[in-house]
């Protein structure tokens, strides 16, 4: 029993993060149909700003070193928002209604942002220092014990998306993405920037990404090429689900990571992955557009 | 008042629209009509900076709206109804209000008066726009864009596809809301036309073929155009 209940945890725990890395992507590629292949490496970026955050502290402020994680939460979104905002204003906005441009181009983007890590990080991987409240574990039951920095992805994984869902389905900021995103004309024939409704919801989905990053530095060592391990799964977290909506992340996600580790638990790693990739496959034929599918301007295109 | 002079576009090598000049004045409703293709939609579309287009001169009130983008259009005063009303299918009746609302007035607050005008909004506040009939719809799609606060209203063929009763409403409106603002309307659907247009453009090919006040037109050229 205590064995299903650890898989089960570590389904979950791996698909909070694929959530957190996909969250962002669902934004960007469902809603505003940009394939960012350099998504991955905003959550890089937001890996680094923790890591960097992290030697501030403790150099600087080593009795409040603890303290870094709030600050690192906070400023590896805000650095990912703002590298995203600047990115669609150069480039990304040129690319609306051009998929293979976006892909090729923000291909050759995540090229030389992870380039660029090694020349300012270098090539090895470092480690970010956990503070005590993220260590050890958490005792729920005879031989079930739970890692403290896992539930702690968990919870700001679910803390992110119910901020999304509040900030798009109930503020002013959310209608007008929503507007935007189904019929770009008629959002600004009633007044909304859409432009700038482009530049700030591009900049969501890295914040967001960035906001992944800075978790993922809880479980593991980061490098220049991090964004590598989560980009193709996020991508098929959003595709599986419904490109678009947060319940098909939800569900995505939650498939991936569980689905994942099941399989690979009852047969070997890369049998397991084989047969989530045949699964999918399996829920494309019959869903092309995913389990839970929206309409908007770039999937109806 | 909106003055629109020497207007023209093109679709690829073709040139869809040429030298339309119409004045929209507080008071009238405006008509422009024609067959499908005479280019009554892209005229709207062009006043609404929705396509790429020249003109010597297009203002509201005064204020130049050529060098104005489309956002910006709206929020200076016009309001859009377009064809096949565009509703944001997938968001309530009140969200697709709040969005008109928002952008221009900083409120939440749907005037009073929209419900009077439209009692059913008020029922169907909560329902998913794409779930209402086209009829209703239709009405969404003017309360959208008055909430707005326009100086001009335009729609494009406010009629099409929708059952008698709801136009005969959609006229009366129409007709009350123009002592408060401007509005022009693309129509095909002649006996809406002569009812409630008080000035009359018609178009062919992508020119004003004649204008002037309803009554003046010559109603058999009218006829035969349009059936044509």
């Amino acid at each position: 029993m205590s064995t299903v209940i650890m898989q089960l945890f570590n389904g979950i725990s791996v698909g909070s993060i694929l959530l957190l890395a996909a969250v962002g992507l669902t934004i960007t590629f469902g809603l505003m149909g940009i394939i960012n292949m350099a998504h991955g490496e905003f959550i890089m970026i937001g890996a680094y700003t923790t890591y960097v955050v992290q030697l501030i502290f403790q150099k600087y402020f080593p009795g409040g070193f603890s303290a870094y994680v709030l600050v690192a939460l906070v400023l590896s979104f805000l650095i990912t928002a703002l590298l995203g905002y600047i990115l669609e204003k150069i480039i990304i906005r040129y690319l609306y209604d051009r998929p293979e441009d976006s892909l090729l181009v923000t291909w050759g983007l995540s090229l030389i942002l992870q380039q660029l890590a090694r020349n300012i990080f270098g090539a090895p991987d470092v480690s970010v220092t956990s503070p005590k409240f993220l260590q050890g574990n958490v005792a729920i039951g005879a031989n079930i014990d739970l890692p403290i920095n896992r539930l702690a992805i968990l919870a700001i994984a679910i803390l992110a998306l119910g901020s999304v869902a509040y900030l798009l389905f109930r503020t002013k900021f959310g209608r007008n993405i929503n507007a935007t995103m189904q019929n770009r004309q008629m959002a600004a024939a009633l007044g909304i920037n859409t432009k700038r409704i482009d530049s700030l919801t591009f900049a969501l989905g890295t914040g967001l990404a960035g906001l992944a990053g800075c978790t993922v530095t809880w479980i593991g060592s980061i490098g220049p090429s991090i964004g590598q391990d989560y980009i193709i799964n996020a991508f098929i977290t959003v595709v599986v689900g419904g490109a678009g909506t947060l319940l098909g992340t939800i569900f995505g996600s939650t498939f991936m990571g569980v689905g994942n580790t099941t399989l690979e638990y009852l047969t070997n790693p890369s049998i397991g992955q084989a047969l989530v990739l045949i699964l999918v496959i399996i829920i494309l034929q019959f869903k092309p557009k995913g389990v839970f599918s929206l309409s908007s301007r770039k999937i109806d295109d | 008042m909106l003055t629109l002079q020497n207007l023209a576009a093109t679709y690829g090598e073709g040139r869809v629209i040429d030298h339309i000049r119409l004045q929209a004045n507080v008071g009238e409703v405006t008509c422009l009509v024609g067959r499908n293709g005479a280019g009554k939609s892209t005229t709207l579309k062009a006043i609404m900076g929705l396509i790429q287009t020249s003109a010597d001169t297009l203002t509201l009130d005064g204020q130049d709206l050529l060098s104005l983008p489309t956002y910006d259009r709206a929020r200076f005063g016009i309001g859009y109804v377009p064809q096949g009303r565009d509703i944001f299918q997938n968001m309530s009746v009140r969200d697709n209000l709040r969005i008109g609302l928002e952008a221009n007035r900083k409120t939440q607050h749907v005037p009073d008066y929209i419900f009077d005008l439209f009692p059913i909004l008020k029922d169907f506040l909560n329902r998913p726009g794409g779930d209402l009939s086209g009829g209703q719809q239709q009405q969404l799609a003017i309360a959208r864009a008055l909430v707005t606060d326009p100086k001009i209203l335009i729609l494009d063929e406010p009629t099409e596809g929708i059952q008698p009763s709801v136009i005969q409403e959609i006229g009366d409106v129409i007709t009350k809301l123009k002592d408060k603002m401007a509005v022009l309307i693309v129509e095909q659907y002649l006996e809406f036309v002569l009812k409630i247009a008080d000035q009359c453009y018609l178009l062919e090919k992508g020119q004003i073929l004649m204008s002037g006040p309803t009554a003046s037109i010559d109603q058999t050229q009218l006829k035969h155009t349009l059936a044509l």
